[in-house]
């Protein structure tokens, strides 16, 4: 894609993907390490909870890219009209400049939404009726932790290092977060 | 109207699209169309190219559209080569 290939957008949005999928995981390992250690919580009432939160953090990551990128990309390309002493209203670089907050604003949103929907996932099969053989909150850690490894590996992929260490480190952040939360409750 | 046979513009163009890019948009404009683009002057965030467009029958206006397009504004026409066809 044209837009892509101007402006160096693939690494920011990788660098959203990881940084708000982060957020979004770690907040539902947060949520799920808070039930699993009240002991009494009903999956109903925590996916209505972890659903609230999902969806905040969707509006949240949506908007705050749209506006901090938004105002990003109009200060570049005024700098870019300063620099040339011309008007890019119909320029490649003013299209990019439009449409690129839209691409980051959705990859910001939907990369917690989709991460913590898949987090909730088990407790929301236990509300629906569905007997699991262990905790669903339990259920519910483990794909966090799935998830935030994930993410590890995918950066150490990047980055290409060792993916197993990358993924490693970030179970560390996952692990100290789940310590704390057991601490405290 | 004159048959348009070569340009010599003076371009002043942000660094994306590249050289390579920026010539290469422009050759597409037509079959017949040669481009060569030297860069001049680099700065931070321009650069100054001298682009020698030839071909048969180069379209200006388009040339200008495809400039334009790319974020560059042409700062002058420094050599032209026409070929009447007679119509006048």
């Amino acid at each position: 894609m044209l837009l892509i290939r101007y402006k160096g957008v693939r690494s920011i949005l990788r660098r959203y993907l990881v940084t708000n999928g982060f957020d979004g995981a770690l907040t539902m390992l947060g949520l799920m390490s808070g039930f699993y250690a009240a002991g009494d919580v009903s999956p109903g009432v925590a996916v209505s909870a972890s659903l609230g939160a999902a969806i905040a953090l969707f509006v949240s990551g949506t908007t705050s890219a749209y506006l901090s990128e938004s105002a990003e990309r109009q200060r570049e390309l005024h700098e870019l009209e300063q620099a040339l002493l011309t008007q890019l209203d119909q320029s490649d670089q003013a299209q990019a400049a439009r449409a690129i907050p839209y691409l980051v604003a959705l990859v910001n949103g939907f990369s917690p939404l989709i991460i913590s929907l898949f987090i909730i996932a088990p407790v929301w099969l236990a509300a629906s009726g569905l007997a699991l053989p262990v905790s669903p909150f339990l259920l519910a850690i483990v794909a966090a932790l799935t998830a935030i490894f994930s993410l590890g590996v995918y950066l150490g992929t990047i980055s290409e290092t060792n993916w197993l260490w990358a993924g490693a480190r970030a179970l560390l952040v996952a692990g100290l977060t789940f310590g704390v939360i057991f601490l405290l409750s | 109207m004159a048959n348009i046979k070569k340009l010599v513009l003076d371009i002043l163009k942000p660094h994306q699209p590249n050289a390579l890019e920026f010539a290469s948009r422009l050759a597409e404009l037509g079959v017949s169309y040669k481009v060569n683009l030297t860069v001049a002057e680099m700065d931070e965030k321009t650069e100054t190219t001298v682009v020698v467009i030839e071909g048969n029958n180069l379209d200006y206006e388009e040339i200008q559209a495809a400039v334009q397009e790319m974020g560059g504004s042409i700062h002058s026409i420094d050599e032209v080569e026409v070929q009447g066809t007679g119509e006048a």
